[in-house]
């Protein structure tokens, strides 16, 4: 009964903190702004199926593909073993779901299975992060707390790991000691009882003990951490990957404020129609953190900082200032501090900064192509490209600022509908004196 | 074989004689201006009058469609072009546009839609794959044979619009020596002029674009760089000249091969 009394407690304080984290954070989502309309939902949840659970975009890097893919079907597998060791805390039983006869042994198999897949594959990242020199860790926005960060999520993904199987194979020690029934088949800890022979049934209880609370434990307060840390992506890549933008890469959204004007200015009449729609916005494109979209936020916290990005940059391959996954961090961070400010004082808060210059530069803004290989790379699809044309936007629209031979392109199509200053008389050319040979 | 000298046809002639074309060829500004994309123009117009399509240019008419003003983000301008060229589309019900650039392409097909311009809009690369395909376009493997080519992806064709394969195909029936560089598809590396770029100095870094880009296509030894896009052609010959391989290695857009495979 104690145990259960304090098994609640945690749980009770686990969801409490979670709860307040995520009031925070539908706070700062409420000063954003509108995106785009979520409908299709069976092509939302086929892309989910397929980007999110079958980690398509992982594979684009084979080796870590895998790797990462056998990480995360192992955490939704062993989530269900999780989810037992709840009810089993809260009501003071052993293996709730044993209920479920085949099934319970197939689950238990495959998470005692994963449970040793997925502490290799840490072992194998925490390696590469110690020793081999992976260049997409690096960068100017890769400052030490981010490689703390993924550094202590590794570790303590490993000890959930190890302390899975230190319960599995007491479990199996206990109950073949006390000539019970084994609930659930344990292929890879079944072979690890050897270590812990020759223990007295009382002592492989207590040893289970620890290790089942340590579990459970560790799991509560990592399920607290994550949102405070990069590896919040547990969290957020499947819903960021449902929420995806379905547009083509290539289409920017549209401005529709921006269309209400030039539409009055090409005709008059339209003056006085009524106006459909919201008012217009306070400003054109983005400056600061409470400009951007929900999506975009939303892309903020989902990212892992894994630097698919800016590995296939072509400015930033290049050695230019430009990294799209700094855009994005820059974003995060922005929206943490501003946040705060706009939560406590209202709308009217500023730090005379913001996210545009104090963060991201304009030479960072100027160096894009466009290439959207950055959106096609991510693999819970960020989009960076909509980000950085909407800070283009708000330096071009509102402070008609923009390097040189933009502005003069900007005139050329203006005056003659070309980006090059010819005329339009000479359009033609070209196809002066065109001959085929015709047999 | 006899020469025959073509007048390509003109959207506002053609409609002052009653006449109305199934496709309307979108030359844009670079096929009107850049002295090397013109030839890629005319390249292309050679093969639309060879086969006989029914089509005609908007010529004078013809105005940016806004995307680099778009793309620097000068959503006023673009949305003005926009307008302006969907009022003129309007006039001349202009249903089915065939483009030369993968940028105008991506505006037509993506965006325009947004602003009331709906129509079927074709890139040049797909509409002569279509031909080959059905047989109305018949190539001599002879003249390419043993020729290596090698295809640079355009960004708005490519991850922009998934259009992969259509590019390769049509290489594929003219020379049957098609090589990829290792970055291609949708892991091709862009040429560096995209979103604006084009028309500026880049920013300070320690290598330009196109060069990273032209050494991936040396890596193949391809004797042909193809091309089908006016930015990526730009900068794929820039980085011939940069190299000094530009008498060894040619850089053609896909309607050039073409045009010459027809040895017209």
């Amino acid at each position: 009964m104690t145990s259960q009394i304090i098994f609640a407690a945690a749980l009770l304080l686990t969801f409490g903190v979670f709860g307040y984290t995520t009031w925070r954070y539908v706070k700062l989502f409420q000063l954003t702004k509108p995106a785009f309309p979520v409908r299709d939902f069976g092509k939302r949840i086929s892309l989910t199926l397929k980007v999110a659970l079958g980690q398509s975009k992982m594979f684009r890097k084979p080796f870590t593909g895998i790797m990462h893919a056998l990480v995360f079907w192992g955490f939704l597998v062993i989530l269900i073993g999780s989810i037992e060791m709840v009810i089993d805390g809260l009501f003071g039983i052993e293996r709730s779901l044993k209920v479920m006869g085949g099934f319970y042994d197939v689950v238990m198999a495959s998470g005692d299975i994963f449970a040793l897949i997925v502490a290799i594959a840490i072992l194998v990242f925490i390696g590469r992060r110690l020793f081999i020199h992976v260049k997409r860790f690096e960068g100017i926005e890769m400052k030490h707390v981010s490689h703390v960060d993924a550094k202590i999520a590794l570790s303590i993904i490993l000890l959930l790991m190890l302390t899975l199987l230190g319960l599995n194979t007491s479990y199996v020690a206990h109950q073949t000691a006390i000539n019970e029934t084994i609930h659930g088949i344990f292929p890879v800890s079944q072979h690890l009882t050897g270590l812990v022979s020759g223990l007295s049934p009382a002592a492989l209880h207590v040893h289970h003990e620890i290790h089942w609370w340590a579990h459970i434990l560790l799991i509560f307060f990592f399920a607290n951490l994550l949102p405070y840390s990069k590896h919040f992506h547990v969290f957020m890549s499947v819903p960021n990957v449902f929420l995806s933008r379905l547009d083509p890469l290539g289409k920017l959204p549209n401005m529709d404020s921006i269309t209400r004007e030039v539409k009055l200015m090409m005709d008059p009449a339209t003056a006085f129609a009524p106006v459909e729609g919201e008012a217009a916005p306070e400003r054109f494109g983005v400056l600061d953190a409470d400009d951007v979209t929900w999506k975009n936020y939303l892309d903020s916290l989902a990212c892992t900082e894994c630097g698919r990005c800016t590995s296939v940059c072509p400015a930033a391959i290049t050695g230019k200032k430009l990294s799209p996954r700094k855009i994005v961090m820059d974003l995060r961070a922005r929206m943490r501090e501003k946040g705060k400010g706009l939560l406590k004082s209202g709308k009217d808060f500023s730090d005379n900064k913001s996210l545009l210059r104090d963060f991201i530069s304009e030479e960072e803004l100027w160096a894009c192509t466009t290439c959207n290989a950055c959106a096609m790379e991510c693999p819970i699809n960020i989009n960076h490209p909509t980000l950085i044309v909407d800070m283009r936007r708000y330096l071009v629209m509102e402070e008609g600022s923009a390097p040189g031979e933009l502005k003069a392109v900007f005139n050329n199509i203006e005056n003659n509908g070309a980006p090059w200053q010819y005329s339009a008389e000479d359009r033609m050319l070209w196809a002066k004196d065109l001959e085929i040979k015709k047999s | 074989m006899e020469t025959i000298k073509i007048e390509v046809p003109v959207m506002a002639d053609l409609f002052a004689r009653g006449e109305k074309p199934e496709y309307l060829f979108w030359v844009g500004c670079a096929g009107a201006y850049d002295d090397r994309y013109k030839k890629v123009a005319a390249a292309f117009a050679k093969i639309l009058s060879y086969l006989d399509v029914n089509y005609a240019v908007l010529g004078k008419e013809e105005s940016c469609t806004g995307d680099p003003a778009r793309r620097a983000g000068n959503e006023m301008l673009y949305q003005m072009q926009a307008l302006q060229n969907i009022e003129i589309f309007k006039a001349y019900e202009v249903q089915k546009i065939i483009t030369i650039c993968p940028h105008c392409y991506n505006i037509f097909k993506n965006e325009y839609p947004d602003l009331g311009g709906v129509y079927e809009v074709i890139s040049y690369v797909d509409f002569l794959d279509g031909l080959i395909s059905e047989g109305k376009l018949q190539i001599d493997p002879q003249v390419f044979t043993n020729v290596t080519i090698t295809y640079h992806d355009p960004c708005y064709l490519g991850r922009a619009n998934d259009i992969y394969e259509s590019p390769r195909r049509v290489l594929n029936a003219l020379s049957g020596k098609m090589v990829e560089m290792h970055r291609n598809k949708s892991f091709a590396l862009c040429c560096g002029a995209g979103g604006g770029q084009m028309f500026k100095e880049a920013e300070k870094g320690d290598k330009e674009v196109f060069i990273e880009r032209i050494e991936d296509a040396l890596k193949t030894d391809a004797k042909v760089i193809a091309t089908s896009c006016p930015f990526c052609m730009t900068m794929m010959t820039d980085g011939l000249k940069y190299k000094n391989r530009e008498e060894e290695i040619k850089n053609y857009d896909i309607s050039e091969l073409i045009a010459q495979a027809l040895g017209i």
